[in-house]
């Protein structure tokens, strides 16, 4: 951790992973949603992704990473900062100075690791049992299947609602918050501020959306 | 023991140079074996400690605070004088000179004064270097504005935080020193005695405030630099911990007591609310560049408002009395300190006073608003502005100026100074008399020195704005690390100096037995009580105006006060842990002493100057009358077991560069 | 004004400390917040108890000393004001006022209300100045012309009064604000620019020694900030050290 001893570089460390979270997001939601639109092109975007060598072999990886260490330096720090307030406060009024969403990262953290941990039930593991245990023969028009099939379930989507708002209430303050981190502070922050709240609104309510989508779907066929 | 000034010989321009390459200096390598303790880390201490620290000497730092930045220095507000000239408005050293020996009501040394004048600039250039933040113009040269007293603009400022900006620059110089291991800080320290060997200051008894320990120090000089004793008045703009304490303490041990008599008492403070009040906050003299002063001119206009039936905005122009413009024309309202306070006092003592108590003036902005205003208006081409807008326009150019001082009002007096004109009124503010100093800064102990507010040298009877903070650096910077050479210079021999001495015994002996009594005494009257009956008969028969009869009472009621103090005094916790009651009991008890000397001091002084008003003494028109033959001196006086044996010593005052005027600011 | 007072009592660094109640009545809206600890601490003595020990000088808003965490807020519910211009007209006859020691590890308990604050030194001391001789030779004044909004934000920045108020508020007891203050004062001037990587390498190195912790931009620090010192300097320090770490 020696590279990652200060303060700052551990702060910037979370800011960088969190913005290639971000950025995975939001590439997620957009194959995502051509479920919705199109299940031709989800179906042939999904084959790319699970297929791809570039994207098998070293983007995911990186992703996994990214991700295990984002939450990994999420306790770190969580632990180090409760450290550094030994005797508690009889009465702390943080309302009163910052937002929920910016008091309360571990929180909606560890809900969206949590949900993190039912995703790779459902899909990631089926997945790679799938494509490199079982080695069935690739099969393009399997995923739109699939998935649709995953969001029948009452549990699994109110489930993955209250993950959706969760990761939106991470994002509020995240995402805005990588920014600051990384010294980015000026006369342009006030647009961008703008944009990753509407972002962290936008996609997880994207996400949601299309969860009710296919369970209404097949609530109604 | 005579008075010896040193003052230097020659052309008055040419003297602080001569001086300093007169007296001996101290080899760099003997400076590595040579300690020098500084008491107090404000201005005046926090600069002598990093430049005496840079020299090369061991220097040892106190301060009551818990940390160095804290000293009161910092809540000084408007500004801080050089003759820089950068406003090519006819400034020149010179001028500055004759504007602090005139302001001073012709009681200053010429000497020491032109070496203030002198140094002032190399300051500016110092604090710049440092990255202390002044204020600047948009061609990024810096700023200036102008203050009581005077004709030009002189005074630069960091909004109305200057103390604060330059406190943290030698609070900084400090810390380059402390984190090189040459200057060793003790916060949360007091000074409680002085220590002499052989006729020399060579250390001081101190109190770890924590532990309540008694700890020794040795040093081969001692530097005082705790600032004035304003708070013998209980109210005043000091700080609350603000003490005389290590002042007295060397009083007491041979250092003379000069000109304790003359106080300055501030014009703009915010006034009295209530019985409750602790202390008093100053409203910065710069306001006075914008603001004007006023009361109503009818009596029963200034009886309505008082009982809150008028608002002063709803007073007409011609039923307003700017008294200060009236009666000063050519300074207005930008007079000196004491001139100011004394024509508030005279107003409100005549039944013109606005606030419920009936004494306060006002200090309004809105024609500076409105002027400021119209200026904007024009550079930002607006045509035909309405009176709002323009008054929104000059609102934003005033809260740029002013606007920490303006909010700080606000909080406290819970009204809107944009809207609604400042109530003021004076309050006890610097203290010009202090320990007498030569003119290396010596006191009449050898190796004891006294820098800053704390000696008496620069001022005369009274300080003009933003020159105590001059004078603090100048003394710390740029005048005591090179005198104290010629002291020390004899020293390099002397190895260090031991602790387990029997004067150290001595001392430590008599600070604890100090201690001990007010522990044990368990009467039934807390520390604060004594204090406040103190401040009140200072502030009322010391005060701003003083008179023979006044004068005596004070003397017999402030000596049964401190006779009923040791014997009623309530100070509860013990001597081994954090104690605060302890620590103000302890400087209460030598405020009561001071109080007596300061008595005596104004009482023999039969003349009004400066800040010193005698009522038996001013001319028809109610101002100051001074006595050039009888009073041209500087009043040391010698301790001699109590204050009413102090023995007094004169030490007249010669003016060869100046003609001595009757002072006019009409 | 009748109010209940629920302090922090706490002998000594050492010993175990606990919230205590005392009523207080009395109490004048135009009384300072300390001003009403003074009545409280007179009554204390007449009956022969130990007064509550706080630290408190300049009384202005301006020397830093005072501290007091109440009701759950660092210098209490007023905004941009210290505890000791805080003033009692806040309050309501009847409340109850809940008067703790700013927290954090960094921030030892002394006694009571007080707590030792020393850390901000040695931040302060890593490097917190201009290695500027003070022999009066350095040139003059005005040979540096400095853009007036640079100026002016050095100024805001160096404003801060080392209250501890950002340590106490933030949930993390991070020292960020106050080290970032001070880091942007000399990074903004061309005079700081010569020192300015190993400035802040130092005063972050130190600051992470003494305990403090971790910045999570919640900016309860802002907010609590009795000067108003701005966010941006923490921005502009994260700038500072990164690009210092880069350069090695």
């Amino acid at each position: 951790m020696g590279l990652l001893s200060s303060s700052i570089a551990r702060k910037v460390a979370m800011a960088l992973s969190g913005l290639f979270l971000v950025f995975f997001l939001a590439q997620h939601f957009v194959i995502n949603f051509t479920s919705v639109i199109a299940p031709d092109t989800f179906n042939s975007w999904s084959h790319f992704m699970g297929t791809n060598g570039l994207v098998q072999f070293v983007l995911q990886p990186i992703l996994i990473f990214g991700v295990v260490f984002h939450f990994v330096m999420g306790f770190v720090l969580e632990i180090k900062n409760r450290n550094a307030r030994a005797v508690k406060y009889a009465s702390y009024k943080g309302s009163a100075n910052a937002s929920w969403a910016s008091r309360n990262m571990i929180i909606s953290g560890l809900v969206i690791l949590a949900f993190l941990g039912l995703h790779f039930y459902d899909f990631w593991i089926p997945e790679i049992v799938h494509k490199y245990i079982e080695s069935h023969p690739e099969d393009p028009t399997r995923y739109y299947a699939e998935t649709v099939h995953k969001f029948e379930s009452h549990t699994r989507v109110i489930i993955y609602v209250i993950a959706f708002i969760l990761l939106a209430v991470h994002l509020w303050h995240g995402f805005a918050s990588a920014f600051q981190s990384v010294g980015f502070n000026n006369k342009y922050s006030r647009g961008l501020k703008g944009f990753t709240k509407a972002f962290a609104i936008v996609i997880p309510a994207g996400f949601i959306f299309i969860a009710l989508y296919h369970h209404i779907n097949h609530l109604i066929h | 023991m005579s008075l010896e000034s040193r003052l230097p010989k020659g052309p008055l321009a040419q003297k602080w140079t001569k001086h300093k390459n007169d007296i001996n200096l101290v080899n760099p390598a003997n400076k590595r074996n040579i300690d020098v303790i500084v008491v107090g880390t404000g201005l005046a201490g926090g600069s002598a400690a990093a430049t005496l620290a840079e020299l090369g000497y061991n220097v040892k730092t106190f301060c009551y605070q818990d940390s160095p930045r804290r000293a009161h220095s910092i809540a000084a507000q408007g500004g801080i004088n050089a003759a820089k000239n950068y406003q090519g408005d006819g400034d020149s050293t010179y001028r500055l000179f004759y504007d602090t020996i005139k302001g001073g009501d012709y009681r200053s040394r010429e000497e020491n004064v032109y070496r203030l004048a002198e140094v002032s600039a190399n300051i500016i250039d110092q604090c710049v270097a440092q990255g202390v933040p002044f204020a600047r113009e948009y061609g990024g040269l810096l700023d200036n504005r102008s203050f009581g007293g005077v004709l030009v603009s002189r005074t630069f400022y960091a909004k109305g935080q200057t103390g604060q900006q330059l406190l943290l620059g030698a609070y900084s110089a400090m810390n380059r020193q402390i984190n090189r291991g040459k200057i060793k800080p003790y916060n949360r320290h007091e000074m409680l005695d002085l220590v002499i060997v052989d006729g020399k200051a060579r250390g001081i008894i101190a109190r770890d405030l924590v532990t309540g320990e008694l700890e020794r120090h040795s040093a081969h000089a001692v530097v005082i630099a705790t600032g004035g004793y304003g708070n013998v008045f209980f109210l005043s703009t000091n700080a609350m911990g603000s003490n005389v304490t290590a002042s007295w303490k060397i009083h007491k041990k041979g250092a003379y007591f000069a000109n304790p008599c003359y106080t300055q008492i501030h014009p703009t403070c915010i006034p009295v609310s209530g019985d409750h009040q602790s202390k008093l906050t100053l409203m910065s003299e710069s306001l006075r560049n914008d603001g004007r002063i006023w009361v109503p001119k009818k009596l029963e206009d200034a009886k309505a408002i008082r009982e809150g039936k008028l608002k002063p905005t709803d007073l007409a122009e011609e039923d307003r009395d700017y008294y200060l413009e009236r009666r000063y024309p050519s300074f207005g309202n930008l007079v000196p300190r004491d001139v100011a306070s004394r024509a508030a006092k005279e107003r409100c003592d005549a039944g013109f006073g606005v606030n419920k108590t009936g004494e306060a003036v006002y200090l309004d902005f809105s024609s500076a608003i409105m002027r400021y205003g119209k200026e904007q208006a024009v550079m930002n081409h607006i045509e035909n502005p309405s009176v709002d807008t323009i008054r929104e326009l000059g609102e934003k150019v005033v809260e740029n100026k002013y606007g920490n001082l303006f909010q700080m009002y606000e909080k406290i007096v819970d009204q809107n100074p944009y809207k609604t004109p400042m109530m003021i009124y004076p309050a006890v503010h610097y203290t010009m008399g202090g320990v007498w100093v030569d003119y290396n800064l010596m006191t009449t102990i050898p190796g004891c020195y006294a820098a800053g507010e704390a000696n008496f040298s620069d001022h005369g009877a009274n300080r003009l704005g933003a020159s105590a903070l001059m004078q603090g650096l100048a003394d710390g910077y740029f005048v005591l690390p090179y005198t104290i050479g010629d002291y020390l210079s004899k020293d390099i021999r002397t190895g260090k100096i031991s602790t387990d001495l029997p004067e150290f015994d001595e001392a430590e002996k008599n600070v604890r037995t100090t201690l001990e009594k007010l522990i044990n005494n368990k009467g039934s009257k807390s520390v604060d009580h004594f204090h406040k009956r103190l401040g009140k008969i200072m502030w009322d028969k010391v005060g701003m105006a003083r008179n023979e009869k006044g004068l005596k009472e004070a003397i017999s009621e402030i000596k049964a006060l401190r006779a009923e103090f040791w014997n009623e005094v309530k100070v509860p916790g013990t001597m081994d842990e954090m104690n605060p009651e302890l620590e103000k009991a302890m400087r209460v008890a030598d405020f009561l002493e001071l109080g007596e000397l300061f008595a005596k001091d104004a009482l023999h002084r039969n003349e009004s100057c400066g800040g010193h008003f005698r009522e038996e003494y001013q001319t028809e028109e109610g101002e100051a009358l001074r006595d050039d033959e009888n009073f041209m001196y500087v009043a040391a006086w010698e301790y001699k077991g109590e204050p009413s044996d102090a023995v007094l010593h004169k030490e007249s005052l010669e003016y060869e560069n100046i003609e001595v005027k009757t002072r006019s600011y009409k | 004004m009748k109010l209940t007072l629920k302090i922090w009592r706490q002998k000594n660094a050492q010993a175990k400390g606990s919230m205590q109640t005392y009523a207080i009545d009395g109490v004048d809206g135009d009384m300072s917040f300390l001003e009403m600890l003074d009545v409280l601490n007179e009554q204390l003595i007449d009956k022969g108890e130990e007064p509550v020990v706080f630290d408190h000088d300049c009384r202005e808003g301006i020397c830093g000393s005072c501290s007091l965490q109440i009701n759950g807020e660092p210098h209490g519910p007023d905004r941009l004001v210290t505890t000791c211009q805080l003033h009692m007209r806040k309050f309501n006859d009847g409340d109850t006022i809940v008067i703790e020691p700013f927290r954090a590890k960094a921030f030892p308990v002394i006694k009571d209300l007080m707590v030792d604050r020393s850390s901000f030194d040695r931040i302060q001391q890593a490097g917190g100045f201009i290695s500027v001789n003070t022999s009066g030779n350095t040139i003059d004044a005005n040979a540096i012309p400095i853009n007036k909004h640079d100026a002016d934000e050095s100024f805001e920045a160096a404003t801060c009064i080392g209250c501890g108020a950002c340590v106490a508020a933030c949930k993390n007891a991070s020292a960020m604000l106050f080290t970032s203050a001070k880091v942007s004062q000399f990074a903004l001037l061309p005079q700081g620019r010569v020192e300015a990587t190993q400035r802040v390498l130092n005063m972050v190195e130190q600051m992470d020694k003494e305990g403090f912790g971790n910045c999570t931009n919640t900016g309860a620090c802002e907010v609590e900030c009795p000067k108003g010192i701005s966010l941006e300097n923490i921005a502009r320090m994260n700038r500072e050290y990164l690009t210092a770490s880069l350069k090695g």
